[in-house]
């Protein structure tokens, strides 16, 4: 991890700020844009601070950001961004991306996302990241100059395409499993918790309501005046400290939610490589029928049904030129087949192999932040209950 | 004239629960003083050729000499209670009577014979008799007596003897032609301010009154809520090796804090409802007494002001002026004491409930502080485990 960038560079997300341009239909739009300031660490000596470079980019810049790099590093989970729209609310959450508290949990998730993709020994050395960082100018024409988008399959945008894969890796199998539980346990989690926060907002609330009335109370009260205008007193801080309460709240669900998001990347992951077994399999069966038709054609014989046989019983045989002529063919098409058939098996090792590895850190990362997630989570029920 | 046909016991025992106990001698007076202990219980359900009713068994225990016995067991309905409360309000128009339940609770879902429903109109009965007997005039009264005492045939036999309907209609006739005229006129300055603290007071209950149900309510959407989030860690730590006992950890922890949820809903139904609710009809009770004095009063005034214009027969008006005269004076000496009774025994009622509702919120957050701290030991002791094993080569 020691040439990771994120050991070199202080990065972070530091300001938001609401804009007005024209977007691609010519159309006034509102948007938001943050502001990346990055840091280099090594230069830091006793007191001497390095210069910040700072620009600002919009939450479209990231998506594009990550488009690439989930292209390029098929076999890499990469880390998510931040929710796009505001999902899994309470009543009292706005929905509206324009709310500054949306926006001020988004910038946090933003700069989560930088720092995540910083300490990741394979995409922390993407050129095209470390542009994102430094070069405002001229970034968005960079990433499609690399053409990522071709390589972008159109396949794995259908979501629920099965391919029909006659061997598939179980361990792979397993793991799209597992991301698939992941995420339903975990968006069933954040649904209840959701409705669970709701409620109790609604139960610190209420007893606000006795504020008023007691201290109405009080007035006539002689004797227990003093008693009701405290407890008063006490339940309007009461009802008061639930929003502070649910905030921190807000905080522990998106940690989940990141997971929530990574459970997908996961899942990509399973998919390019469902796909790519396909492809091995679909190449492998195609150069198999080749050689056969190869066969059948060198000896004469036709050893399954096909439309050539009928056709050449109905219509007499070829001509040996022609023959010869199709054998050629076939025989260079073998040979493209053979290579492409090897290339592709290496490939899919090679994916296999850094995909694995990759999936381990994953997990390893996973369990330790779900693991701080919840402790977290009981520190923060026993500072409500301390309240 | 009770069951005719089947008796049909249809409820579990319901003994009454320890805390009400204590609430009962919590009433006022020091245990020691009292000699007269009074329990309901039981309720039964009978079912004859014209009705279905409940009865309840009220049993007293006494040490005083104008009782023939020490122990007397007999069973009640709603109806003996009214009677008992009209014929009290009417030797003591300007005493506080207490509170009886309502007949039939119309709000919320409550079924008119509900297990709910009756255990809270038991408690509530229970209440009313304790409140009697610890008034200092009215646990003297006869009719309270022979309620306490006699058998079904007996206390039937007594409720038709006492002024007949007619003559009660006439009297209430004749009251409201006086509270049409006043009272108020020549209302002394205390009661006006009673009056007037009356009116703060009673709306102030009722707002609390809501206030309370509305909190319940919420507390158990809340619970119903909490009861489902438990279990989806228990799902989850299903699917996951490492973090399996964290998770099912946190299980656990909601599943006790979600215990602690149910005590303390059970805690405001028993204590805070019940009170607030008693003082909801206590404030409509007092109105009902000043009104009753001011009506007295009004009695007074008119003949007054009919002697200013008759100047004859004299000697005749002034005998009944002296009598009402009298009547005033009784009635508000009467009802200032038990006004500053009931002012005491209301700020000790309240304080006692608030006082509860604080605790039970208290214990409440300590259980659940006391869970979650213990969870968070064990996961920082696996942690330290796993750092130690970790450095190890």
């Amino acid at each position: 991890m020691e040439d990771c960038l994120a050991k070199k560079m202080e990065i972070t997300v530091s300001e938001a700020e609401k804009r007005t341009g024209r977007n691609a239909m010519n159309m006034q739009e509102t948007y938001t844009a943050y502001l990346i300031e990055t840091r280099a660490v090594e230069s830091q000596s006793e007191g001497q601070c390095a210069p910040v470079d700072s620009l600002w980019r919009r939450y479209s810049e990231f998506e594009l950001l990550r488009n690439y790099l989930s292209v390029t590093y098929p076999h890499i989970v990469v880390p998510p961004l931040p929710e796009k729209r505001a999902d899994f609310v309470w009543h009292k959450l706005s929905a509206d991306n324009m709310d500054p508290d949306f926006v001020e949990r988004r910038r946090i998730g933003l700069e989560n996302f930088l720092l995540r993709v910083a300490s990741h020994p394979v995409l922390c050395q993407d050129k095209i990241f470390y542009s994102f960082l430094t070069q405002e100018a001229g970034w968005k024409e960079m990433v499609n100059e690399t053409g990522f988008q071709l390589k972008a399959d159109s396949r794995l945008k259908a979501l629920n395409a099965t391919f029909r894969v006659k061997n598939p890796d179980k361990r792979f199998t397993e793991l799209k499993h597992y991301s698939d539980e992941l995420q339903s346990v975990i968006s069933h989690l954040l649904r209840v918790r959701a409705r669970v926060a709701d409620r109790l907002y609604g139960v610190y609330k209420v007893h606000g309501n006795y504020g008023r009335v007691f201290s109405e109370w009080s007035a006539i009260e002689k004797e227990m005046g003093d008693g009701l205008q405290s407890a008063g007193h006490h339940m309007d801080v009461y009802a008061a400290s639930i929003d502070d309460i649910l905030e921190e709240e807000e905080h522990y669900a998106d940690q989940l939610k990141e997971y929530l998001f990574y459970a997908e990347a996961l899942r990509a992951v399973c998919r390019k490589h469902e796909l790519m077994q396909y492809d091995l399999e679909m190449a492998a069966q195609d150069l198999t029928s080749k050689k056969q038709q190869c066969e059948e054609l060198a000896t004469g014989t036709v050893r399954t049904f096909s439309l050539k046989g009928m056709t050449s019983k109905l219509f007499g045989q070829e001509t040996p030129e022609q023959r010869e002529a199709k054998i050629k063919i076939l025989e260079e098409q073998i040979q493209e087949g053979e290579e492409q058939l090897k290339s592709k098996n290496l490939e899919s090792r090679d994916f296999v192999k850094s995909a694995w590895a990759d999936i381990e850190r994953f997990k390893e990362q996973k369990n330790h932040d779900l693991k701080e997630a919840l402790i977290s989570y009981a520190v923060m029920q026993i500072s409500m209950c301390k309240k | 004239d009770t069951s005719l046909a089947e008796v049909n016991s249809f409820s579990p025992s319901m003994p009454i629960s320890p805390s009400s106990m204590i609430n009962q001698y919590k009433l006022e007076d020091e245990p020691e003083l009292r000699d007269l202990f009074i329990t309901v219980d039981d309720p039964e359900s009978h079912i004859t050729a014209i009705e279905t009713f409940i009865t309840y068994r009220v049993v007293t225990k006494t040490s005083r000499g104008e009782f023939d016995s020490s122990e007397y067991e007999v069973r009640r309905r709603y109806q003996d209670f009214l009677w008992l409360k009209s014929k009290l309000e009417e030797a003591h128009p300007t005493l506080i009577i207490p509170p009886l339940p309502e007949k039939f609770i119309m709000k919320g879902m409550v079924e008119r014979f509900s297990d709910e429903f009756i255990e809270t109109r038991r408690k509530a009965l229970h209440k009313f008799l304790n409140r009697i007997a610890d008034h200092p005039t009215l646990t003297f009264n006869e009719d309270f007596k022979i309620f306490l005492t006699a058998q079904a045939w007996e206390l039937s036999s007594h409720k038709k003897q006492g002024p007949g309907l007619l003559s009660r209609m006439g009297q209430t006739v004749r009251a409201v032609a006086s509270s049409v005229r006043g009272g108020v006129k020549n209302r002394p300055e205390m009661f006006t301010e009673m009056n007037d603290y009356m009116e703060t007071f009673s709306q102030k209950i009722n707002v609390l009154d809501k206030i309370a149900h509305r909190i319940y309510k919420e507390e158990r959407e809340y619970f119903n809520e909490m009861k489902e989030y438990g279990p989806i860690h228990t799902l989850w730590s299903a699917s996951e090796e490492d973090i399996a006992d964290s998770l099912k950890g946190v299980a656990s922890c909601i599943d006790k804090c979600c215990k602690a949820t149910e005590k303390r809903m059970a805690g405001l139904s028993e204590n805070l409802l019940p009170i607030l609710h008693e003082y909801v009809l206590y404030s409509e009770i007092l109105m009902g007494v000043l009104k009753r004095r001011d009506q007295i009063q009004g009695e007074l005034d008119s003949k007054v002001d009919a002697l200013a214009n008759k100047k004859t027969e004299k000697d005749l008006f002034s005998e009944e002026i002296g009598k009402l005269e009298d009547k005033v004076e009784c009635a508000n000496n009467a009802l200032k004491a038990d006004w500053d009774r009931w002012k005491q025994n209301m700020q000790c009622d309240m304080r006692s409930t608030f006082t509860n509702v604080a605790e039970n919120n208290l214990h409440y957050y300590e259980e659940c502080l006391a869970t979650w701290e213990s969870f968070l030991a064990s996961q920082t002791v696996d942690l330290h485990v796993e750092e130690d094993s970790e450095d190890k080569p």
